[in-house]
Formats: C-alpha cells, structure tokens, sequence
C-alpha cells in the first residue's frame, strides 16, 4: 500500500487516473442512490449500455465521445418513454427492447470504426489510459452533476418520494425524470475509462443499495454511498496498476463485496444482525 | 371567493373510456365534504382532476375563484396510504418538514423555523416521540398522522385527503377527524374520499355522491338518503346506524 502511495506521487499517468476513479466513484454513488430509490435501476444498465453506439460515431467524426454518448443515452431515455407511454408494454421490456438494440448497433459501429482492443477498452474501462482530456471531461461533468444535486435536492427528494406529492406540488415531474436520465448519461461518459459502459450499473446500484441498508435519511444515503463508490474505485485502480488487471470489473467486483459486508452486519438491516437478535431474545425467553 | 370550490361540466376519460362524466358542484366556506361511491367510481380520479394531475377533456375548476395552478401552494393533498413508499430513507420529522417545501420554492433550505414548524404539527397529531423513527416503522394509523401533520405544516387552505382511514387504528382515526373539523371551524374546505358509510353522518358537512358521473351533492341531509345512495352503489340501501354493525 505504502508502494503504490509512493507511485503515487511519481507516476504522472497514476495521478490522472487516481483523480478520475475517485470522481467516478462520488458522482455514480450519488446519482446511483435517486436510481435505485425510483427503482431505476435497469434504466441505468439500459442507459449506459446504449451510449455505445454515440462513442463509436464520435470516433467515426473524430469528435470527442462526450457529444455521440450523450446524443444517443437522452435518445435511449426518450425511446422509453414513448414505448411506455404509447403501449401497453410494461417499463423493463420496453427497456430490454430499446437498449439491446442501441448496444447491438454500437458493437457494429466500434468493429467496423476501430480495432478490437478499442472495443474492449470501452466495455470494460482501462483506468491506467485515462488521457488529460478524459480527466477534465469527468471533472467537468463531476461538478455538473454535484452541483445539479445540491441546488435542486429538495425537488430530487420529493419526486423520488413521491411523484404524486410532487406533481400535487406543481413540481413537473416528467422534466425531473429526463433531467436525472440526462445525469445518468453524463455519469456513464465520465465512467467510460475507469469501469466501462458494462459495469457501470455496478457503480450506480451496489455502493447506493450498501448505503441504503445503513441509514434512514437521504443525504447520509449520499454520503455513504459517494464513499464506498469512491473506495470501490481506489481499490479498482490498485489492482489495475499492480496485477495488470482490467479495472472495470475489478471495481465491479469491490463494491458488490461492500455491499454484501453491509448486507449481512448493518445494524438495522443486516441478516446477520438481525439473526443474533434474534437468537438472544430466544434466550431471553427461555429464561423467563 | 377565498375559501371555495367550484367544479363546472367536468369530464375525464382514459384510453377514450369516459371515467368521470358531467361533473358538477360548488362549495363555498369552511366545510367538511365527504366524497362517496362505489369503488371504481372515480372518487380518486376526481381529487386528481381538482389537484390538476391528469388531463381533463372538459369542464372548469376553479379552486379560490383560480386555476389550480394558480393556488397549488394553498392545496394540501394526502395520497392513499397504499401509494407511498414506506422503506424510503426518510425520518418522520423529515416526512413533515416536506411540507413546508411548497412555500420555500427552489434554492432555498428549510431553516430553523421551519422545522419548528414541523415539530409543532407533529405534537398536534401526538407523534412527537417518533420524530426520528424511520417512517415505516410505524403502524398504519401512525403514518396517516403523520401525513397529516405533512399536511398542516404547508398551512394550506384546501385539505384533499384520498380515503385517509383505510386500515387505521380506531385512537387515529379520532383524533384526525377531530383535527380536520378544526380546520373546517377555521374556514377550511377539506375533502375526503371516504368509503365507510357507518361515518358519514358524524364525520362531514356535505357530501359528494358519484358513481362514473354525479348523482347528487349537497348537505349530508340532502345527500344521504336510500334514494340516492340506491342509484350509486347499485344495491338496496338503508341509512346505517352506527350503533349496528354493518356496513
């Protein structure tokens, strides 16, 4: 540990990813806990999948990915919507409809625009390849989103409650929604290099759904879960730099082991906790 | 004109399917209106037409002589039981505290009077000593209180409340009613879809009967008669007492 402290401080190239990771983590946790309390949570892996095909026509163009990825996440999210709201077809299928089509286009474009490993990169992340202009686009977007939180956290709060309530508020709801669509595409262009468009969802739903069995008030749901993203993605980056590992899903697979250490020992909700307490009431009643 | 409502030729329909027909009636003062039907006559659909949540295909409904729009903040609107999610990451204090949000608009942050505020309505419904509980923590009565006090604490001056004493402790429902006449000897309109009809002659003012379109408004006096209630629910009906136990 103290070794990589140390590369720290040397590698220039170890600096930009470090700071990157730990953007990713912040801003999937707090986006993540609104996606997993609107139960959105496949609208998320559907989001981030469909981003692909806008990266493979920005490489075509030879823009940066930032404008195809969220030109095709909004049109994925409306895509949705209308499927929903013009047919009987139930919310996940018309999710499951919609996005394997976006991904299945996008592995199209990527093969015939550039080489395999490119593709690779993408699905899965490579954080060590994190250039100058990837960092500044997370910390842009980093700062968007924290700030679009911050500013509107009542109005997130009361329609991630209750939409009734909120429209009953005059709040509009709908502009919510794509607004918090329109985050979500954001958060997966800036996890592009750190976890990659097919691990993203582990970032948005375990470190928020770890946090969610911790506490009963939102912005500590926030805090917790912006800190195990942010752990999940310094941990992530120190097995990708020591064991040469791809660090999607080695970030995928750390917040998923958070999430079962808070699933078994919270203190409210834990089965583990909730088995002990169980067990000395037992005895409390065998006593008596 | 500031305490009224007024509901002209309204009608609603879903999917072409007409749902509410040929809505029509006016209340003026602080009252206590009960609206009765059958289920699936659209008493829900009707709070939601006069809170502006779904589309209406015709019709006028002036709330305080104005749009809905136009008096949003002075509506307070309690939602089914059935419809909120209890496992949301909120304290009961929090739930309240909700309230007071219309008033403040955008940017701005509850601040210490206002949470004084949320303390005061949660005493006034007996929950204080759960201000930090986790809402689904608590019984069923419990949480209704505490929606209503969510209620108080907007001070609005329209109280609409969808079937509030669903699957509530008998202490709760008592005391809510004894809060909500408050708010009518204040001035107050408040509406409730209610479907106990033991209740009706003890709880409310008026009543708005509707089965799919109107069949009657007016004083419970004028209202609650066999003749009516007949043609809504459908079935033989003589006024209950609440002495006897049938519903």
């Amino acid at each position: 540990m103290i070794e990589f402290i140390n590369d720290l401080m040397t590698y220039n190239v170890l600096q930009k990813a470090f700071i990157t990771s730990v953007m990713v983590g912040i801003i999937c946790g707090v986006i993540g806990c609104f996606i997993v309390l609107r139960g959105l949570a496949l609208m998320g892996d559907a989001i981030s999948h469909a981003v692909l095909p806008g990266v493979a026509v920005s490489y075509m163009l030879g823009i940066s990915y930032f404008y195809g990825a969220v030109v095709t996440g909004v049109l994925t999210a409306f895509g949705i919507g209308l499927i929903q709201q013009n047919s009987r077809v139930k919310s996940d299928a018309s999710i499951g409809i919609v996005f394997s089509a976006f991904f299945a286009l996008g592995i199209i474009l990527i093969s015939k625009a550039k080489s395999a490993t490119d593709l690779t990169q993408i699905l899965f992340g490579n954080v060590l390849f994190v250039r100058n202009s990837d960092m500044w686009i997370t910390l842009i977007i980093g700062t968007i989103i924290l700030l679009t939180v911050i500013l509107f956290y009542k109005e997130l709060l009361v329609s991630s409650f209750d939409e009734t309530m909120a429209a009953a508020y005059g709040l509009p709801t709908r502009v919510i929604h794509y607004v918090l669509m329109f985050l979500l595409t954001l958060v997966t262009v800036a996890s592009l290099q750190t976890v990659g468009v097919i691990l993203v969802v582990s970032m948005l739903i375990a470190p928020a759904s770890a946090a969610y069995l911790l506490t009963n008030r939102l912005h500590i749901m926030i805090v917790l879960s912006a800190t195990f993203g942010t752990l999940a993605s310094i941990i992530g980056l120190y097995f990708s730099f020591h064991y040469n590992l791809p660090s999607g899903p080695v970030i995928a697979l750390a917040t998923t082991s958070i999430f079962i250490i808070s699933f078994l020992f919270s203190p409210k909700q834990g089965v583990f906790i909730r088995r002990m307490k169980i067990r000395k009431q037992q005895k409390a009643n065998q006593l008596s | 004109m500031e305490h009224s409502i007024e509901v002209k030729n309204l009608n609603i329909s879903y999917d072409g399917f007409r749902v509410l027909k040929n809505m029509e009636f006016s209340f003026q003062e602080g009252t206590l209106i009960g609206v009765l039907g059958p289920n699936g006559a659209g008493k829900s659909t009707l709070i939601k037409a006069m809170l502006g949540l779904i589309h209406k295909d015709s019709g006028t409904i002036k709330i305080a002589g104005e749009d809905v729009d136009q008096v949003r903040k002075k509506i307070a609107y309690v939602p089914q039981r059935s419809h909120i999610d209890w496992d949301f990451p909120i304290t009961v204090k929090d739930t309240v505290l909700l309230g007071t949000y219309p008033k403040l608009g955008l940017f701005r942050r509850p601040k210490k009077e206002d949470k004084e505020r949320a303390m005061e309505c949660l005493e006034k419904v007996g929950m204080t000593d759960y201000a930090h509980k986790q809402i689904g923590e608590l019984s069923g009565g419990q949480q209704q209180r505490v929606f209503l006090a969510r209620a108080l604490a907007q001070e609005s001056e329209f109280f609409f409340l969808d079937e509030p004493f669903v699957g509530i402790d008998v202490s709760s429902e008592e005391m809510m009613i004894r809060i909500l006449k408050d708010l009518r000897d204040e001035g107050k309109i408040v509406l409730i879809v209610h479907h106990d009809l033991l209740k009706v002659e003890g709880y409310f003012d008026h009543l708005i009967l509707l089965n799919k379109e109107l069949i009657k408004y007016g004083t419970v006096k004028e209202v609650f008669q066999p003749k009516y209630m007949e043609v809504a629910y459908q079935r033989p009906f003589s006024i209950p007492k609440e002495t006897e136990d049938q519903a």
